[in-house]
């Protein structure tokens, strides 16, 4: 292995370098049915789950294949998703927000052809490898974050519980059966680099178990007042403590003012929290972002701790697919999961879907807390 | 042959969803294969030992990546995240294995050309893994060791005219849905903005001066599907102030059933026959749709454009004519004071090139944020410390009922001095002449 250079010269960093040129222009990328008919669509339809048509003005047509895709994945799939573009799409494709693959031709037979193409390959293990839907009225491809393939924060993983998830569920991805889309989303920290605080359906990582203190390296790692000023709940204090014989400068933690947020050790490596049995996962229900008919709304926590259950997390896909199973059932047309639940009342939902209620579903976080108390005598027996 | 036995991740391969352990085996063997002969710059086997150290995690329970140090390419202080393994003797594969971001284009269309040198670049320097895309929306290049990120820069920006995103305390990649490039609702270009603010702000994406992240995200209509209003501290959101423009010979066909309404987003179930009384006037959230002898009348200055008629009828209904954007503040995550959604901060502005209106908006805002936010506040928290009356303020924008839900519950007001008549100096001797004490 030689280092092999493309041109940077680290003796003289600036010569012919370039910075700041952002982005390739969109423009390029389009395929040109789209560039042509931009600004000006008409209309479009769903064929079939997976199969979109869009009609523009001109009259002219394009029709999209969207298949779901694991959102970690490699160059070699890449390449045979450039194969299959460049033999259908004229060497155009695009990704969708959700971690999907878009396809797009210019006939109805084209369309079929390539969604036959699609589903017909499949991994050495057995899975498709580019299963098609993921449109109206069902499950869409999950947004989520690294989990333990690549981040340091995490209270569970996140390709496998999305994997276990996509598989539980797969029947929803690939017709259109339920009462309105539902958006599942998955982050393995409350970080939430994953935006779940506004999906229906929601998969959180969550820790139980306050900072482990390092005494001994912490005052070399971390800025003391910096970790102080990283919990909200100020449970963190600055100390000093004798280790080995030496006096230490470090923290000390209130552990029962602790909600194991992990800020302290975002900002001081020196306090990690992650635990085999502490760990686990939340599932949060009732987000939307749309603003169609109810405005956007946060996600709820209806399932306050699920065990890290790897690899395929059994009672975690239960729970989601019985609360899926019972809005199905329960919802109106056009109904979110949210405005569903708001609608039977949140005590009616425990129950239809199974779940119980317990006292970690009461807010206890400040001002956000009040909000979600009762204060009427309308609830329902 | 497998480098680490994975008993536990090898149950993922199985099931219809795409196994991601099934895709990475099989750049294991293409990088063991080598068929090309590359010269990889980063160890052969990181695919490998990649699943090697998530194994293991899925054993412990636990992550076994350590906190990131601080890497990047000269100049920049955002766009790489450093990531080390903590069983570095056991995985030396992965031992050193950064991010790189790299800024996706505007609407995620891409040719396989790019696409294809995109790859080879990571075949040669990098682990082969990616995300397509991170949450942000930037293409994720995972793994790579320190030596090659200058390369991997020089690469990028020489032969693929392409930057880096952001990461840090910086303006994040901003994003886009895929806008008029394919969807009839979208109310603006969303793409050409979002490059436009990309490009505008590329030392704020490069070099960090924010109190904390701070992001950009465009949606072209309510329905929101770059999420704008839930993830952005900057949400930019499509609307229109006209009328829904109706076609009533259509209204009438989706009437008689000719047409599957939402454009047969429902199709899977059979939901009985297409009911416009139940199905789109009941639901108007403000009941100001009217249906009447086969004609379809809406109240347009009573409508709240929550896109629900247009969707269940994409064909008889579009979007109204005089278009541009609704500008709202301060979304973020629960980290540190609970979730917050993007605030109304301007209903309506126009969005044409230059943009020189909505990037005024932008700037007024920085340099507020920049002034009083603390060490890692999201905007939405400044404003709820230093209140929205604050925000109003720097960006000289007029209190207007649409700022609110409804008025505030508690009379404590902030009043100024100057509000009230006479200020507020008084001396206590002329009160003691009316007053005894
Ligand atoms: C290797 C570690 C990490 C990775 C790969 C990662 C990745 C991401 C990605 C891709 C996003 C989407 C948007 C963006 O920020 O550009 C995100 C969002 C976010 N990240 Fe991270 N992140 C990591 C570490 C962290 C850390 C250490 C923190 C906090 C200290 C953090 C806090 C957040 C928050 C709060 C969001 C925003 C969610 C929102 O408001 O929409 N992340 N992260
Ligand atoms: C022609 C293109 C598209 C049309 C006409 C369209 C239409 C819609 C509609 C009608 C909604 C509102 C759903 C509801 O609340 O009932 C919606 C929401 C959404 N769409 Fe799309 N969409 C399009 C493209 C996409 C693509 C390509 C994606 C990514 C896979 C996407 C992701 C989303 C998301 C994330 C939401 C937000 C749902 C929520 O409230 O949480 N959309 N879209
Ligand atoms: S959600 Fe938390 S654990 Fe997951 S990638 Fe983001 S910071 Fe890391
Ligand atoms: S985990 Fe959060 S609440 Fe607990 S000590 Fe750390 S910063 Fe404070
Ligand atoms: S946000 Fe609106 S304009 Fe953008 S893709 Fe979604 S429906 Fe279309
Ligand atoms: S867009 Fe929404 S509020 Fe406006 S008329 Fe249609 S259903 Fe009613």
């Amino acid at each position: 292995m030689a280092f092999i250079s493309s041109g940077y010269n680290p003796e003289k960093p600036m010569e012919n370098r370039i910075t700041d040129i952002g982005p390739r222009h969109f423009e390029e990328f389009l395929p040109p049915v789209i560039k042509k008919n931009k600004g000006t669509w008409a209309y479009h339809e769903i064929l079939e789950p997976g199969v979109l048509l869009h009609v523009a003005d001109s009259g002219d047509k394009v029709y999209t294949v969207r298949c779901g895709a694991a959102r970690l994945m490699t160059i070699t799939h890449i390449r045979e998703i450039c194969d299959i573009a460049d033999k259908f799409c004229g060497g155009h494709l695009r990704f969708t927000t959700r971690n999907n693959i878009e396809f797009m031709v210019t006939t109805e037979d084209e369309a079929k052809a390539l969604k036959k193409e699609l589903n017909g390959r499949k991994f050495s293990g057995g899975s498709y490898k580019f299963p098609v839907g993921g449109t109206g009225a069902g499950v869409t491809n999950i947004v989520h974050t690294q989990g333990w393939v690549h981040c340091h924060t995490p209270a569970t993983d996140a390709s496998g519980t999305v994997k276990a998830t996509m598989d539980a569920v797969f029947e929803e991805f690939t017709s259109m059966r339920l009462p309105a889309p539902v958006r599942i989303a998955m982050a393995c920290c409350l970080n939430m680099c994953g935006a779940v605080h506004c999906s229906d359906i929601a998969i959180l990582g969550i820790h139980r178990k306050p900072p482990m203190i390092d005494h001994e390296h912490l005052d070399n790692m971390c800025e003391v007042p910096l970790a102080v000023a990283a919990c909200p709940t100020g449970a963190i204090r600055p100390t000093k403590t004798e280790w080995q014989g030496k006096q230490v400068n470090t923290v000390a933690v209130k552990e029962e003012r602790c909600m194991f947020c992990g800020n302290c050790y975002t900002m001081c490596p020196s306090m990690p929290l992650s635990d085999k049995e502490g760990d686990g996962i939340a599932i949060m229900v009732g987000g939307k972002i749309s603003n169609r008919i109810t405005r956007p709304a946060f996600s709820k926590v209806v399932v306050p701790f699920i065990p890290n259950e790897p690899p395929r997390w059994p009672t975690m896909t239960k729970v989601i697919t019985q609360i899926l199973d019972a809005y199905s059932k329960g919802a109106r047309k056009y109904e979110r999961l949210g405005d569903w639940a708001n609608r039977i009342g949140w005590e009616r939902f425990f129950e239809v879907c199974g779940l119980e209620f317990s006292h970690h579903l009461i807010d206890d976080f400040r001002d956000p807390a009040y909000y979600t108390w009762r204060q009427t005598t309308q609830f329902k027996f | 042959m497998a480098k680490h036995k994975t008993p536990l991740l090898d149950q993922l391969e199985s099931g219809p969803w795409p196994s991601f352990v099934s895709d990475i085996k099989q750049e294991c063997d293409s990088r063991a294969k080598n068929a090309k002969g590359v010269d990889y710059q980063i160890p052969a086997d990181c695919p490998d030992d990649l699943l090697g150290v998530l194994e293991m995690s899925y054993v412990d329970g636990e992550t076994h990546w350590k906190h990131g140090g601080i890497v990047g390419v000269f100049g920049y202080g955002g766009g790489v995240i450093g990531r080390y393994c903590d069983q570095p003797q056991m995985f030396p594969g992965v031992a050193h294995f950064h991010t790189v971001r790299v800024n996706q284009p505007s609407g995620l269309y891409y040719k396989t050309d790019f696409l294809r040198q995109l790859c080879d670049l990571w075949e040669l320097r990098g682990s082969g893994l990616t995300n397509m895309h991170g949450s942000t929306g930037d293409i994720v290049l995972l793994g790579t060791t320190t030596p090659q990120l200058e390369e991997i820069f020089f690469e990028l920006t020489h032969n693929m005219n392409n930057d880096l995103g952001g990461s840090g305390s910086n303006l994040r990649t901003p994003s886009c849905c895929l806008g008029q490039s394919r969807c009839e609702f979208a109310c603006i270009d969303t793409q050409q903005l979002c490059y436009d603010l990309t490009n505008t702000y590329q030392d704020e994406l490069h070099r960090p001066a924010f109190p904390y992240k701070f992001k950009f995200k465009i949606d072209g209509c309510p329905n929101g599907c770059v999420a704008a209003i839930a993830r952005s501290d900057f949400s930019i959101i499509g609307t229109w102030r006209d009328e829904i423009r109706i076609d009533q010979k259509v209204v009438a066909a989706y009437a008689g059933g000719e047409i599957k309404p939402n454009a047969g987003a429902h199709a899977g179930r059979d939901w009985g026959k297409f009911d416009i009384q139940k199905e789109v006037v009941e639901r108007c959230p403000s009941g100001c749709i009217r249906y009447e002898g086969g004609k379809l009348e809406i109240n347009n200055k009573e409508c709240v454009r929550c896109m629900h008629c247009i969707n269940t009828m994409p064909r008889a209904l579009r979007i109204g004519n005089d278009r541009g954007a609704s500008i709202l503040c301060g979304a973020k995550a629960p980290i540190l004071d609970g979730p917050q959604m993007s605030s109304l901060l301007v209903p309506f502005i126009k969005a044409e090139e230059p943009y020189s209106e909505i990037k005024e908006v932008i700037e007024n805002i920085w340099d507020w944020w920049m002034e009083e936010g603390k060490n890692r506040e999201r905007l939405g928290e400044t404003m709820k410390r230093l209140s929205f009356q604050k925000l109003l303020d720097v960006t000289n924008i007029k209190a207007d009922a649409r700022h609110v839900r409804e008025p505030r519950h508690n009379p404590y007001i902030f009043w100024k001095e100057e509000e009230v008549t006479g200020g507020w100096k008084r001396e206590i001797a002329d009160y003691r002449k009316k007053h005894q004490k």
